[in-house]
């Protein structure tokens, strides 16, 4: 074979190689353009399928073998445009001099239009806020908790400021325990006047939280709601117990007329849900309600809570407006779990990580969920939170990061 | 140029669009019965619950109706492959699913976690740590949680020291193996080590692809494909393997745990959008985490990278990841996931609830304690396994809360004095005892004054959480008279 010949050999082969591919690529085309192109007529050789004129006599049935490709196959992805028609309200929570309030900085919370972390192109206009728990009286709390906060927890306002200061919280919640008619049945002018100390001591929105009684609540956020005139409260939170009780009309109507927003909290039922939105939608503006789907311990069905906003946030996005409120979890839940807070056999670790860990994981799974306001207790589950809602947030992407060698790396 | 995703050809039906009927036009049509339903359209309706397989039918099963069987699979063919990890007698089966969200149907075939030994461990070391991997467990509301797997991986990137790995470790353990290596020669010499284990081989790349393929077709072994934060890559790696002949694909799109994170759950978000809603046949594989990436990162302390890789586990557990490979031993990182896993792969659409009633466990007597708790699933499960764990004979009413929990009914006033009087007379419980005191729930200490009062029963306030039982009935059962 001469030199020639050899390179044309060359040339040959690769061309046969890159055959299927260039098949492949065109699979889907009917009408090729060529530019630029100029042939002789000696150059082509004509490949005329024969039909029924081959001869098989010589062999056996064909089996085909696939061809194995010499090179990668190109291809290539864009990202299809999802549209969803829908939209999730936006919420402003507490409000400053200007809009009637007296706090320093407000929170809007909510405007998503794709599910969360779903798409780069479609992020949620307002990250996800972080609110610290304060009890209006001493509590039984899991060790692990009680020491950050030992010092504060005959205080309120010191354990609000506490959690604003130290803790960097975005929103401070009150649980009205006290109030509860089977603890101590303390007087709503007294929660007046807890919710009014805090309010003092410091400057974000708050969250006020009653005992679950739907007259007692009624009572204490009616004289609250007055009380704390314009501050666009949270009042958690409205149920449909209310309606038995014939507190919800009184309730929604305080929040419209003094200008406080209402949690409508249901247990993880979608139709509950929406039925308490459109009674509320009766008295008051939809950008005053916020959702509380519950939120269950992880090991204790928090499965039911992750599946119920995902299928919620994606109903409001599909266009379902009774569901498109922001929703709010209240990730310090966690702790009813007994892997938080149990002594355990020493293989699965100090019962202070575990609980952590249990916390950061419940608030985690739901922010994945959809989740724009979360209820947390322990600092370091609000800092891991914190972090990873501004990283997914952020236009930072992995550069760096792509010789992450895990599979050879001496550990 | 057109492109070439969606895929062409007629869009396959998801698990939801295929009704009872679709499936009952293929089915013999002769009711015999030999499936135990009464008749085919029964079949086929408890098939698209998911219920079934079309193996249950056994006529399906002959040769005259082979056309139609495989039919059948086709139509009901899950939008993300099957594939299986390891030898017959022990295997982990990865993919399956059908949906993109658990609550459109349900979540087939729990992620395996697997850990990773690597092949500079001495001897010692190694079998120590496969023995760690195979003890792990955790008993959680009566089921046992375990690790699935081991990944074997080349830090020598030498064959010989990597086959030896290979072969301590498939001498001494039966689990399900991944063997990890980008050297195709590497880990040519471990699975040859082990031809009929079929492991996961862990990886083809851009430039290994082709060794790979030929390493995969010839053992019949799994293939992970690793296209880091490159989507088209990925597709074209898939694309290419498939031509090859190699079908049992497991897709890596890289675990980027820091400034990555958000690629990363953009890229696990988007394959298995594509596969489940867009029926795209190059992303319908089952997709593989490695949280254990977090100990490429290096100087940071042990303890913040276990938090970093508990954490990026079960972010991609939530976010489609089918099998996770970790680093960690450590219950406290463990627990979360494999937790998390067997909560995430429960069928949704089972209610929340247990029937309310007296149940009765292990030989009771007419003085024996009677408990009370809600039909919370969850709640209930937990109170069971705990009696039975720490052999108890008593009676436990289940009061119908509407699947509420103690702790919720109680606060939503549905756990009330009222309603337990309802429940002992609607369930007869004294017919039960000879005695008339009632353990309630710690959780529940509020309402006991006037549960006593309204029932008329003793009320003892039990302990908060049913794990303390045992040392609670030593000490207060019998009551003091």
């Amino acid at each position: 074979m001469n030199k020639k010949n050899h390179k044309n050999q060359l040339l040959e082969d690769q061309v046969l190689r890159i055959a299927p591919q260039i098949l492949e690529l065109l699979k889907s085309v009917h009408q090729v353009e060529l530019e630029n192109f100029t042939m002789e007529i000696g150059d082509l050789e004509l490949f005329l399928p024969l039909g029924d004129r081959i001869d098989r006599s010589a062999t056996g049935p064909v089996i085909p073998v696939p061809l194995k490709p010499a090179e990668l196959i190109p291809d290539h992805f864009v990202q299809p445009a999802a549209i969803y028609p829908g939209r999730i309200r936006e919420v402003t929570l507490g409000a400053t001099k200007s809009t009637g309030g007296s706090r320093k900085k407000t929170v809007t919370i909510g405007g998503a239009i794709a599910p969360a972390y779903s798409d780069f192109s479609k992020k949620a206009v307002h990250s996800p806020v972080i609110a610290l728990d304060v009890f209006d009286m001493p509590v039984n709390l899991p060790k692990v908790l009680k020491e950050n906060v030992a010092e504060v927890m005959e205080d309120p306002a010191e354990w609000a400021r506490m959690n604003v200061k130290k803790f960097g919280a975005d929103m401070v919640t009150i649980h009205l325990m006290s109030t509860d008619p089977l603890i101590k049945d303390t007087s709503p002018d007294l929660a007046a006047k807890t919710v009014e100390d805090i309010l003092q001591a410091v400057d974000v929105p708050l969250i006020i939280g009653g005992c679950g009684d739907p007259k007692k609540d009624a009572a204490v956020f009616l004289k609250v709601a007055e009380m704390a005139e314009g501050e666009r409260l949270l009042l958690n939170s409205a149920t449909l117990d209310m309606v038995g009780a014939k507190t919800l009309e009184p309730v929604a109507t305080a929040a419209r007329e003094h200008g406080h927003v209402v949690l409508a909290f249901t247990g993880l039922e979608l139709n509950n849900a929406k039925e308490l939105n459109r009674r509320l939608y009766e008295y008051l503006p939809p950008e005053q309600i916020v959702m509380d789907l519950t939120t269950v311990a992880l090991g204790y069905g928090l499965e039911y809570s992750f599946s119920i906003h995902e299928r919620a946030r994606f109903a409001a996005l599909m266009g379902d407006t009774e569901l498109a409120h922001p929703v709010i979890s209240a990730s310090t839940n966690a702790w009813a779990a007994r892997e938080a807070w149990m002594q355990m056999a020493p293989e699965y670790g100090p019962r202070e990580l575990r609980g952590l860990i249990w916390e950061t994981t419940n608030a985690l799974t739901l922010l994945l969920a959809g989740i724009d306001l979360f209820m947390m207790m322990h600092p370091a589950a609000v800092l891991t939170l914190r972090e990873i809602i501004l990283r997914l947030g952020s236009d930072l992407h992995a550069p760096g990061e792509m010789d992450n060698d895990w599979v050879s790396v001496r550990i | 140029m057109t492109p070439s995703q969606p895929l062409q050809g007629k869009k396959k039906k998801g698990i939801r669009e295929i009704s009872p009927i679709d499936v009952y036009k293929l089915l013999p049509g002769t009711n015999c019965g030999e499936c135990h339903e009464s008749n085919c359209m029964a079949f086929a309706t408890r098939i698209v619950n998911g219920e079934l397989v079309i193996g249950d039918c056994p006529p399906l099963l002959s040769e005259e109706n082979a056309r139609t069987y495989k039919e059948l699979a086709v139509l009901l063919a899950p939008m993300v492959s099957v594939v299986t990890i390891g030898s017959d007698a022990h295997h982990i089966t990865l993919g399956g699913k059908y949906v993109l969200q658990r609550h459109e149907f349900t979540y087939h075939n729990p992620s395996p976690v697997v850990i990773d030994v690597h092949d500079l461990m001495s001897e010692a070391e190694l079998l120590d740590r496969v023995r760690q991997i195979e003890q792990f467990s955790y008993n959680y509301i009566g089921r046992k949680l375990v690790l699935d797997g081991i990944a074997i991986r080349s830090t020598s990137h030498d064959p010989d020291i990597f086959k030896k790995a290979v072969k301590n470790v498939a001498r001494n353990s039966d689990y399900p193996l991944v063997l990890c290596s980008f050297e195709p020669a590497v880990l040519e010499a471990g699975i040859s080590e082990i031809p009929d284990r079929h492991p996961l081989l862990y990886a083809a790349n851009h430039e290994n692809w082709k060794i790979m393929a030929d390493l995969s077709l010839a053992y019949n072994a799994p293939l992970a494909v690793y296209a880091p934060n490159d989507l088209p890559l990925m597709r074209s790696l898939v694309k290419t393997l498939l031509q090859c002949g190699v079908n049992d694909l497991v897709l890596d799109p890289g675990t980027f745990t820091e400034n990555g994170l958000p690629d990363t759950i953009n890229n696990f978000s988007l394959i298995r959008t594509q596969a489940c809603r867009n029926n795209d046949e190059l992303f319908g594989f089952p997709l593989l985490g490695s949280p254990i990436s977090v100990w490429a990162g290096g100087e940071i302390s042990d303890d913040v990278l276990k938090w970093r890789e508990s954490v990026t586990a079960s972010m991609l557990l939530s976010r489609y990841a089918d099998m996770l490979i970790m680093h960690s031993l450590d219950g406290w990182v463990l627990l979360p996931q494999l937790i998390w896993r067997f909560n995430l792969y429960t069928d949704p659409r089972k209610p929340v609830s247990v029937e309310g009633g007296v149940k009765i466990f292990g030989s009771p007597g007419r003085d024996s304690p009677v408990l009370i708790t809600t039909n919370y699933a969850l709640t209930y499960f937990t109170v069971e396994s705990d009696i039975k764990s720490a052999n108890i004979d008593c009676f436990l009413v289940v009061a119908d809360t509407g699947g509420i929990s103690v702790e919720s009914a109680v606060a939503g006033r549905i756990f009330t004095a009222d309603s337990i009087a309802l429940s002992l007379k609607q369930y007869d419980v004294q017919s039960f005892v000879n005695h008339k005191t009632l353990i309630l729930p710690g959780l529940a200490a509020r309402i006991s004054g006037e549960t006593e009062d309204t029932t008329g029963w003793k009320i003892l306030v039990g302990p908060k959480d049913s794990s303390r039982l045992s040392p609670y009935l030593r000490e207060h059962w019998p009551p003091e008279s």
